[in-house]
Formats: structure tokens, sequence, C-alpha cells
């Protein structure tokens, strides 16, 4: 059903290859999803997220204090070791001080013919942050029209910025199914379509989407479990979510930045693109780093909890990530009291899976103990 | 080992009384400024305090990381605090100055008190007082943690109005108009918060004055710190450590600007004409990094013993301090600007401009920015070596620093790297670094 998915992201490096040598175009890599990607898809670049490949590593150690996530060691890794040797430029927006530090090391130590670390302001609940984000795209956009050569027209702009909703409206269907008693897909499944969307070209994967989109309704061999809810640092750990499904869990929604904080909200086209396209990225659902003064994350993940119809919820989080460590307690609390069970898990490049699986198991049982007795 | 020999003569610091009655007096005024009928308020060392300042003469303050530092030289209440943390479920890797002041609420014991009347430190005797709460929290974020710290410190003081300014707006050689004005426009926005929280009108002499003591003090401080470029070296990183603190407590206050310009700095220029050195023996010079593991700072006593002095750092010379490259290529105090303050627009563009530069707030941009400025005082201050402290404590120094470590090297300078924490002393280990010192002193040349 999602093999076309699973292949993009399981040779994902194969895929960017090819499309540049298909197409002519440069590949960026990018660091961070408030990366407005609209302006570079826009430019005929092809962004791809950059991830970690969950295997142990040696080579990062002189670049990065150790006391930094494990997320942004092993992404480091991956440019250290060669994989992403096809990428043109890079690109960081800034959210948290951990991911910055790859971008830095990456500049340095695997080079590029463009980097640019994008200001993405963090209070975007000032009145004033979407006109200022405003001037940094059109800076953005006059820096990337220099590199390509090309002019970034209005059409092209636009034209991403239709390209790129589609994408987002086609996901929140996908999504919207898994709110059906026995959803058509499971969490993996999900997660490797979310993951390939940060990866390939979006045009592509809408139609990839949409194909899917039209059979998962006739699906027979659904998944089922007890509905889970998955919260936290960046995830994209597969294997994980394998397991918890095989010990009769299932996700059914997420709150990460390698899920649907990435496609949440889609951009409300008005005549200044760029606006519409900054005020789209200051209201999407936000990373933790730019959650505040007010927590909005929380009435947000409440509200997935509740529509999502979840049993229980699973906070994870990146080793070190101070970010949602600075969420998590306040979170936990929001779901506890609102009668949703929580089990904090902390994850490594590499998860210590039969650990994992003792501690997936019991909250399970927990969770089902008032259906038992 | 036998200690080096004393080459030069040397002398206590005249002012250091003073700098100590000016710190205590700094916590005495917030502890009873409700007696006087006057207002406090809570904020990081970097928040922009020229502005709160603008409500009255009678508005103090206290800036989270000084007093988690504080906390963390009381060993004994600084781990109550940090359990109680732990207790709420704060994760021990966070900033280890933020778990010490939210331990400080959560268990409602502040770092001071009074004994048989007089105002002091709980370690120095005093029975330690009940936090006392902020009127207001007013914050700046460029490091993750900035606003979300005062978010946590609202509730768990059952919701405190708080106001957070985003200064992460790029580094000083892309600063434009449009980022100046993201800031000023916050801030503009921030006076009305303070006006309605507080009921009290707002006097923007009182904030021309502020941010006058602002330019005044970070620019004297790294006045003074330029002085350590002698040989030698009239100040020492430890004593250092008591004196910069001026600046994260109030760098917009009449005292702190005072205290730089008209007692410090004339005392340190004295002492570098006349030839007095911090440490006698001074052979090697090295500079540090990051905050010091505030409960270890005899590290620094123990370097003597081989005749190596610490003259300072990027930390101490710039986390307040602001410079400029001078004309000869040099690195000294920023201008003060030359500039008559005619509107509270106008005011806060100049001092939002004027401190976009603070060279600390460069790396969280590149880190590499931050390595230029460290082999540039290493070359300037005729280093020796650094030693970089690996700082668990604080994220927003500590980012960056491998790759410091690696540009420190290339030019040419030893490094030893030693693991610690700021403010938790149960992730120090003196034996090792000491060790560490040993070895890192025997590769410098030192019998």
């Amino acid at each position: 059903m999602i093999e076309q998915f699973k292949e993009w992201e399981k040779n994902r490096h194969e895929y960017a290859k090819e499309w540049k040598e298909r197409t002519g175009g440069k590949v960026m890599g990018y660091f961070c999803t408030y990366v407005p990607e609209e302006i570079l898809y826009a430019a005929g670049i092809l962004p791809v997220r950059i991830l970690g490949s969950h295997e142990p590593q040696d080579v990062t150690e002189p670049h990065i204090f150790a006391m930094f996530c494990p997320f942004c060691r092993d992404c480091l890794a991956q440019g250290l070791k060669g994989r992403y040797d096809y990428l043109n430029g890079i690109i960081i927006a800034q959210s948290c001080l951990h991911i910055r530090q790859t971008f830095w090391s990456w500049e340095k130590h695997v080079g590029v013919e463009y980097s640019k670390f994008f200001i993405m302001p963090h209070k975007i609940q000032s009145k004033d942050a979407a006109e200022f984000l405003r001037g940094e795209m059109e800076d953005l956009k006059k820096e990337i029209e220099e590199w390509t050569g090309q002019e970034i027209t209005q059409e092209a702009l636009e034209n991403a910025i239709a390209v790129y909703n589609k994408n987002r409206e086609l996901m929140r269907q996908l999504y919207e199914l898994r709110k059906e008693p026995n959803p058509p897909i499971s969490g993996e499944e999900a997660m490797e379509i979310t993951m390939a969307q940060q990866m390939v070209d979006k045009a592509e994967h809408n139609k990839a989407l949409e194909e899917l989109l039209a059979k998962l309704p006739s699906r027979t061999d659904r998944p089922s479990g007890t509905r889970l809810m998955i919260v936290g640092s960046e995830d994209d750990d597969l294997t994980f979510l394998n397991m918890v499904e095989k010990c009769g869990g299932l996700f059914v929604i997420d709150d990460h930045c390698t899920g649907s904080r990435y496609f949440w909200n889609q951009v409300i086209p008005e005549e200044d693109a760029l606006m519409a396209l900054s005020k789209r990225y200051i209201n999407r659902p936000p990373c933790p780093t730019k959650d505040w003064e007010e927590r909005k994350r929380i009435p947000h993940v409440l509200k997935l909890a509740k529509e999502w119809d979840v049993a229980g919820a699973i906070i994870m989080q990146q080793k070190f990530c101070d970010p949602h460590e600075l969420d998590f307690v306040a979170i936990k609390k929001a779901l506890e009291d609102n009668g949703v069970p929580t089990l904090f898990l902390e994850f490594d490049v590499t998860v210590p899976i039969g650990q994992f699986r003792i501690r997936a198991e019991a909250f399970l049982e927990m969770i089902g103990e008032e259906d038992l007795f | 080992m036998e200690g080096a020999e004393d080459k030069y003569p040397t002398e206590p610091l005249k002012c250091w009384n003073k700098s100590k009655e000016l710190r205590l007096k700094y916590y005495q005024d917030y502890v009873e400024a409700h007696d006087k009928g006057g207002l406090r308020w809570g904020g990081g060392a970097w928040t922009f305090d020229a502005v709160p300042a603008g409500l009255g003469d009678d508005v103090y303050p206290i800036t989270s990381e000084p007093y988690g530092a504080t906390l963390a030289f009381d060993k004994e209440l600084s781990l109550e605090c940090m359990e109680a943390s732990e207790v709420k479920g704060y994760p021990r890797d966070l900033c280890s100055y933020m778990r010490n002041y939210w331990g400080s609420i959560i268990i409602d014991k502040f770092a001071f008190g009074y004994k048989d009347g007089e105002f002091m430190p709980r370690f120095a005797g005093a029975e330690p007082l009940p936090f006392p709460k902020p009127d207001f929290l007013w914050q700046d974020h460029i490091c993750c943690s900035h606003a979300k710290w005062y978010q946590v410190v609202s509730e768990l003081e059952g919701g405190i109005p708080t106001f957070s300014v985003d200064n992460a707006v790029g580094p000083a050689h892309e600063i434009n108009d449009r980022k100046i004005k993201f800031v000023v426009e916050q801030l503009k926005e921030g006076i009305g918060f303070l006006e309605k929280t507080t009921g009290r009108d707002y006097n923007d002499e009182l904030l021309y004055k502020a941010i006058r003591n602002h330019f005044v003090s970070t620019s004297k401080w790294a006045e003074i710190c330029e002085l350590n470029k002698a040989i030698p070296a009239p100040l020492d990183e430890k004593s250092i450590y008591s004196l910069y603190v001026f600046g994260t407590l109030q760098k917009a206050g009449q005292q702190v600007a005072d205290f730089y310009e008209k007692d410090l700095l004339p005392e340190i220029q004295d002492r570098v004409k006349r030839g007095i050195a911090a440490v006698p023996n001074e052979c090697f010079r090295v500079m540090s990094d990051t905050q010091p593991p505030w409960s270890f700072l005899k590290v620094f006593r123990y370097l003597e013993k081989f005749g190596c002095v610490s003259v300072g750092s990027l930390y101490t010379f710039a986390l307040i301090g602001q410079w400029e490259v001078k004309e000869d290529g040099s690195w000294g105090p920023k201008t003060i600007p030359d500039v008559e303050f005619t509107s509270r627009e106008q005011a806060l563009y100049e001092y939002v401009k004027y401190e976009l530069h603070k060279p600390e707030w460069q790396h969280f941009y590149s880190c590499h920015l931050k390595s230029d400025m460290m082999v540039r005082i290493a070359k300037e201050w005729k280093l020796d070596g650094a030693m970089l402290h690996y700082n668990r404590g604080c994220e927003g120094l500590s980012v960056g620093i491998a790759e410091n470590r690696l540009a420190l090297l290339d030019a040419g300078f030893p490094v030893m790297a030693f693991e610690g924490n700021n403010a938790d002393e149960r992730e120090f280990d003196e034996a090792r670094t000491k060790a560490k010192i040993d070895a890192f002193m025997e590769t410098l040349g030192a019998k």
C-alpha cells in the first residue's frame, strides 16, 4: 500500500541524486522545518530534510560536545560520512541550539557551495513577527536568486505555495482517516509517508498521496490496537513505532516536527505572497523553542488527543533536548489532568528496544485495565 | 611540585570591599523594595534592563543567572534546590542556574536573609527568607531556555505577568533597520505591558538615563578588561568573576556605571602603570571559556602554583562588555554613542542598535564568529593556551565549544578541555580536573 513512500524513505539519497540528474536542478539540505521551503522550490531547488541514520557512529565527537542531543550528532555524522555529497547547499532556520551545531560543523568540515542561517523569529506571539519574517524571507529570496542566477517570479512562488498547500491538504486528509475507529493506516506507515514527504519533490509526493487516498477506504487488512498519540522531539524512529504497534498499540496521531507539525496548516493566499507565507510559518503549531509567553502547544496537543480519541500518549524526547524538557512537564500534566495517561521515554540514536518493549507493554496493560476489570 | 617564584609586585584591590557591599546591597534592595513602596522584578542578565528603569527609581531587579550562581556557591542550599526541581520532574541536564532558581522558589528559600538584623547570605549564617516573589517578569530570549525559564517561574508562582523580548535577530554584521525595529517594537509594546501591570506612568527621562548608564557600564567594563593585555596582568579571572558580575546584575544601574567608571577603571589603570600583578609569579597566561564551576573556583588558585594566570575569557570580557575593532585592528571598548535622546523611539533604537553587537550573542548565529574572537583574544592578550570548560550546565554558552577548541588548536594554541557544570556541583570532578591541569601545565613548560 505504501511501497512508494517506503522506497523514497529508504533510498532517499538515490532519489535526490536521480532527481538532480533528471532535472539539472540544485538540491538543498535543510535542518529545521521552519525553513520556508516554498522559496527554494520556486527557484527550482529540491529541499531535502537532513535526518540521521540511527546507527552508532564515531565521527562527531570532535565537533559536538556530548551533552547535546543525539539527533544533531547523528545528522552531522551523515554529512561527515559523505552520504549527502550531492547537496549544493544547506540551510537552517533559527530554532534550537542543538541542531545549529550540525549546520556549523557541516559548513566547515563537509563544505557546500551555499549555506544559510535563516533568521526565523522566536517570538512568534509578537504582533510584529509576521512582518519581520516577511522581510527575512525577502532577503532569502534575493540571495537564492543571486545564487541560482534566476529570478523567482511571482508566478513561480504562487505555484510553489499551491504545490505545498496541496501536499498539506492531502496529508490532513490522510490524518483525518486516522480518526476512524479502525484506521486504514498504522503509525509506522504514517511516519514513512511524512518522512518521504520531507525528502522528495512535493509534486511527486502529491501524486502518490492522491493514489493512496483513493485506495485506503477499501483497505481490508487494517491495523488495530490501543489508540495512542506520540508527542515530543524530532522523531523518525520507525523501529520504535513498529515495536509498540506489534505490542498492541496503534499510533493514530502525533505532535512532532517530523510529523504533523510539519504540514498542519496551510498558506492562506493573499496578494503579498511572501506575507502569506510568513503568516503560515508564524501560525503553524509551534516548536517548544517558540512557544512563549503563552503555552499554545498544550491546547493544540489536547485537541489532537480528543479529536483522535486516544487512550494514551507516549511522550518521547531526544536525550538532552532542552526545548522539549522545558515543555514535557507541563504537557504531561495537562494530558493526565484531561484523562490521558502518559508514558515518558528518552530516545537516543538507537533505542533499547527490549527495555522499551517492557515499558510499552506495561503501559498498554495499564491503559487496558479498566476494560479488564 | 615547587611553586614558581614571584617576579612582580602584587597588592589587593582597593575597591574590593566596596564591590562586596554593592553586591549585597543589590539583593537587599530587591528584598526590601516592597517595604519602601517600591517594585521588584525578575529577568535575565541579558535583559533590556534600562526599560523597567523608566518605572521609577524604586524599581529593583533580581537577575536570574547571577542568582543561580549565588545559590551554586551555597552548596548545601543548591543541592536542596536541584533536588526540589528534579522532584517536580525537571531533568537534571537542563540549565543548572535555572534549576537552582526554580528550586529556590519551590522550597521557598532565598539565598539571603538576616542575622541579628543584618542582611547577609544564608551561608554566612542568616536564616533564609522566603523567596521574594517578583511583581513582574521582564526577560530576553536568545538562548532556548531564556523565555521558557520565566514561563515556568510564572507557573510556579501561580502566574506572574511576564513579557519576553526576542533579541535573536541575527549577527552584528547583518544588522539592519528591520532587525533593530523588530526589537524596538517589542520594547515599546513591553513598556505598555509595564504600565498596565504596575499601574505606573512611564518616565522617558529615567529610560534615557538608564540607557546612558548601560553604555557606560558595558563600554567601561571592556576598557577594564582591555587593560589585562598588560604583562603582568593586573587582574586574574577569579577576581574578575567578582567584578564582571555587576554588569549581569544591573548594567543600566547608576551604581554599576559609576563603580566601573569611577572606582575600578582608575584603579586598574594605576595597577598597570605601576606594574602590579594579580599573580606575582606570572609565567603563563591562559583564558577559560563559559561560566566556571562556581563551587570550585579554587582551581584558578591551583593554576597559580604553576605561575599560570587565567587573564579572562570571551565570557568574562564580553558577556556584558561591548567591544569594537579599533583603527589599528585591535579589540577595544566600544565607543559610547555620542547622541542626545529626543524621543522614546529614538532612544530605544540607539539602545538596541548598540546592544545587538554584544560579542557573546554572536555565537548563537555561528560558532565560527566566536572562534574568531577567541583566537583574537589569545593573540592580543598574549596567551599560552586555553582551558575550555565543557559546561553541562549551560547549553547557551557551550554551544559550538568543540568547534572553538578545534579553531584554537588550528591557530596554534594548546587547549585543555575539562567537563563540569557551572552550578551543579554533582557534575564536577575536582581531582580529575586538577590532574588535567597538571598535565596541561607540563605541556606549557611549567615544572
